[in-house]
């Protein structure tokens, strides 16, 4: 949930404060404000203000007042953020003065001038500059991390785990992962577009501008190969060892499926289900709500060789065409057959370009793949990357905009038990 | 041949050899009286490309084929203008003191124009060719969103002639292997029918009728084999055209009656994939072969 409560306390304050300037507030009003942050960029102060704009301002007249109150509540980028320092201060202020006084103010708090406001400001700057000082540092940084209106995404976001997220910071990762520009390799495909260099005469081209030479062909028309997006299969995991990761991993999914135009995408546990369409052209709310109801394995136990099979059977053939990359999500714990996972990964890298594996547990720095499941399909993994934090996030959008021509290295060993290690990206 | 009820359709590929379901008759039917491409989907050698043919010879017409492949554009799909014969054409012209207009006219004439399958398609005079789009689950989504066009309206415009409608709409026939989806607005437009593998009974009825010579009791034992073998688990199960191709096989070797040895030393006319092969020759062989014995022609149909 995007609502935290020390966002809900300063909406109120701040549908208090514009109460006081004039601004004829109600309380429904503050939820419809709550809600709506939602949905928008908060990242954007001019849409954060236009939101607000249209859920507190009802005549033409009290939009000066809003946006003043507006500047002066919200203040600067990291201020109107989630500044520890003015906030605390704001919020003491109608307290401390008593909300009894502002009760009984509330009559002629109406006609109140901007230089009372002013003056009424100043002193609570000064309050708050000494509350601050009791109160210390410690708060500052639990703000920072909890507050959903943290409009800079910090480093110690980007480093957290996955699985540590309080929802505020789920929240926050959300937006993050639909901000990332996801971009896959191209192709080449056998498609010819005209361009000004290109391999190949366009003879059609050329030839209709000969006539204007009285038939020489004097410029000669190209084209060249167009380049597609590659296919992307995303495979993850939802089994109970996931349990923590798969929420969030399933945002993951959908973001990049929004994000990217040839996208493919299944879930796991012990049946593999195909979940593509069930995030398509969908809010993500109702996306996830679909996915709960069609997916009956969620957190059971994990058959990865035996949903691979499935996948290799069914669904290979029709989704991994002219070279698609692989995404496996999982943490490799499976309770079938290591022997059956390690034939099907084997078949599976074969029909695909590049076999990416994200494993969560590898971004810990003690991790070490050694369970069976892990082990029979590591010799058959091209790129084994972790996915457990921002920055691997990042790291992967990176690594998939960089997929070349080139394919991976790879020595076809079936039964062969000394496989070659994979590259850690 | 008269095609106007289901029956006798069905009837007129029987006489061509193609055994067929009654669906796809029905399906066969009705695209040729709204009329309506027919677009058939299924796994790879259950005889797709086989119906257009079939069907071709059965109404006395040509049958236009067009193979396809990614990339595929309107100059190898519809239309090329023969470039070496117009640029020598202008070199003649330039002793002739043409003008301009009249050149141009001549060299953008029938005479240089190669016709490409779907033109041919179009232009075709007398009967209502057959026109097969083969495996269009290979082109590309623009050339499919170009066929959208072509298939509402048959009708092709090239810019120096001209539009050229069809006389009589061709007999469209569509196949897919679904490798991918195809795109909705082209589906829309078609019929559809999904060709299955045929049981015992219809296989071994494919079996006689294509392969001669073949004993009944033979052709009976490779059709309950490769009945019981796609029940099996594997990568890919074989198609029709794979289990003609295995009697064929085993008739070319003089086999009368199917033994183990036999099925392992030509398993790979009916299993393409290593793994599949591996499964078989180590684990079912000898069990499908006795199943396979002991079917007679009273328990054909399992």
């Amino acid at each position: 949930m995007a609502r935290t409560e020390q966002f809900v306390n300063r909406a109120v304050r701040f549908g208090r404060r514009l109460r006081r300037a004039g601004v004829n507030v109600t309380s429904g009003q503050v939820m419809d404000f709550v809600q709506s942050v939602e949905h928008i960029d908060i990242g954007n102060r001019d849409i954060f203000r236009e939101a607000g704009r249209a859920c507190f301002v009802t005549t033409k007249e009290e939009v000066p007042v809003f946006d003043r109150v507006f500047e002066s509540f919200w203040r600067g980028k990291a201020e109107y953020a989630d500044d520890p320092m003015a906030d605390p201060g704001d919020d003491t202020q109608p307290g401390m003065d008593g909300d009894s006084e502002l009760d009984a103010d509330g009559g002629e708090e109406g006609d109140e001038s901007s230089d009372e406001s002013g003056t009424q400001k100043t002193k609570s700057r000064t309050e708050m500059i000494e509350s601050q000082e009791v109160d210390g540092d410690g708060e500052e940084e639990e703000g920072d991390a909890d507050d959903v209106l943290s409009f800079s995404s910090s480093e110690v976001l980007r480093e957290k785990d996955f699985a540590d997220l309080t929802d505020s910071e789920m929240e926050q990762t959300r937006r993050f992962m639909e901000q990332l520009e996801w971009s896959i390799g191209k192709r080449r495909s056998r498609r010819k577009v005209s361009a000004r260099k290109g391999r190949f005469w366009d003879a059609r081209k050329t030839m209709r501008k000969s006539l204007q030479t009285g038939g020489v062909p004097i410029n000669i028309s190209r084209r060249k190969l167009k380049d597609k997006p590659r296919q992307l299969v995303v495979i993850c995991d939802v089994s109970g060892s996931m349990d923590r990761y798969s929420r969030i991993l399933l945002q993951f999914v959908y973001a990049i499926e929004k994000g990217m135009a040839n996208v493919e995408s299944f879930v796991f546990g012990t049946r593999l289900t195909r979940i593509t369409r069930l995030l398509r052209n969908r809010s993500i709310d109702s996306a996830m709500e679909r996915v709960a109801e069609q997916v009956h394995d969620w957190s059971g136990g994990t058959r990865i060789g035996q949903s691979l099979q499935v996948f290799n059977t069914n669904w290979a053939r029709r989704v991994l065409r002219n070279g698609a990359v692989v995404l496996v999500i999982s943490d490799g714990w499976d309770r079938g057959d290591p022997d059956l996972l390690g034939q099907e990964m084997a078949r599976l890298q074969r029909s695909s370009y590049r076999m990416i594996w994200l494993n969560p547990l590898l971004g810990s720095p003690r991790y070490e793949p050694l369970t069976r499941g892990m082990q029979a399909a590591i010799p058959f993994i091209d790129d084994f990357m972790p996915v457990h934090n921002l920055a691997s996030l990042e790291a992967l959008a990176e690594h998939l905009g960089n997929i070349d021509e080139y394919r991976p290295v790879r020595r076809q060993n079936p039964l062969d038990l000394s496989p070659p290690k994979p590259r850690v990206a | 041949m008269d095609l106007n009820t289901v029956e006798s359709v069905q009837d007129a590929l029987q006489s061509e050899r193609y055994v067929s379901e009654r669906s796809l008759a029905t399906a066969i039917y009705l695209s040729l009286k709204l009329p309506k491409p027919l677009l058939l989907e299924g796994e790879a050698g259950v005889g797709k490309t086989e119906v257009a043919k079939t069907l071709a010879t059965i109404m006395d017409t040509d049958l236009i084929r067009l193979q396809c492949y990614e990339g595929l554009d309107v100059s190898h799909a519809v239309y090329e203008w023969n470039y070496p014969r117009q640029m020598l054409a202008i070199r003649v012209m330039e002793d002739r003191d043409l003008s301009d207009r009249q050149a141009m006219e001549q060299i953008f004439s029938s005479d240089y124009l190669i016709e490409r399958p779907l033109l041919q398609a179009v232009r075709a005079k007398g009967k209502p060719p057959v026109l097969l789009i083969d495996e269009i689950d290979r082109a590309d989504e623009e050339f499919e969103a170009f066929l959208l066009e072509l298939l509402s309206d048959f009708q092709v415009t090239i810019p120096e002639l001209g539009t050229i409608k069809a006389e009589y709409p061709p007999i469209v026939i569509i196949t897919s292997n679904r490798t991918r989806e195809l795109h909705d607005a082209l589906k829309r437009r078609c019929l559809y029918h999904w060709i299955d593998y045929p049981d015992v009974q219809k296989e071994l009825d494919i079996i006689t009728q294509k392969i001669e010579g073949i004993s009944e009791r033979l052709a009976l034992q490779v059709a309950t084999f490769i009945h019981e073998l796609r029940r099996e688990d594997l990568y890919k199960l074989p198609g029709v055209a794979e289990t003609l191709d295995w009697a064929s096989a085993l008739l070319a070797l003089n086999t009368t009656e199917l033994n183990e040895e036999m099925a392992e030393a030509t398993l790979g006319a009916i299993l393409k994939h290593q793994e599949d092969v591996h499964e078989v020759r180590t684990k079912k062989l000898g069990e499908l072969v006795s199943t396979a014995s002991a079917s007679s022609p009273g328990t054909s149909d399992n």
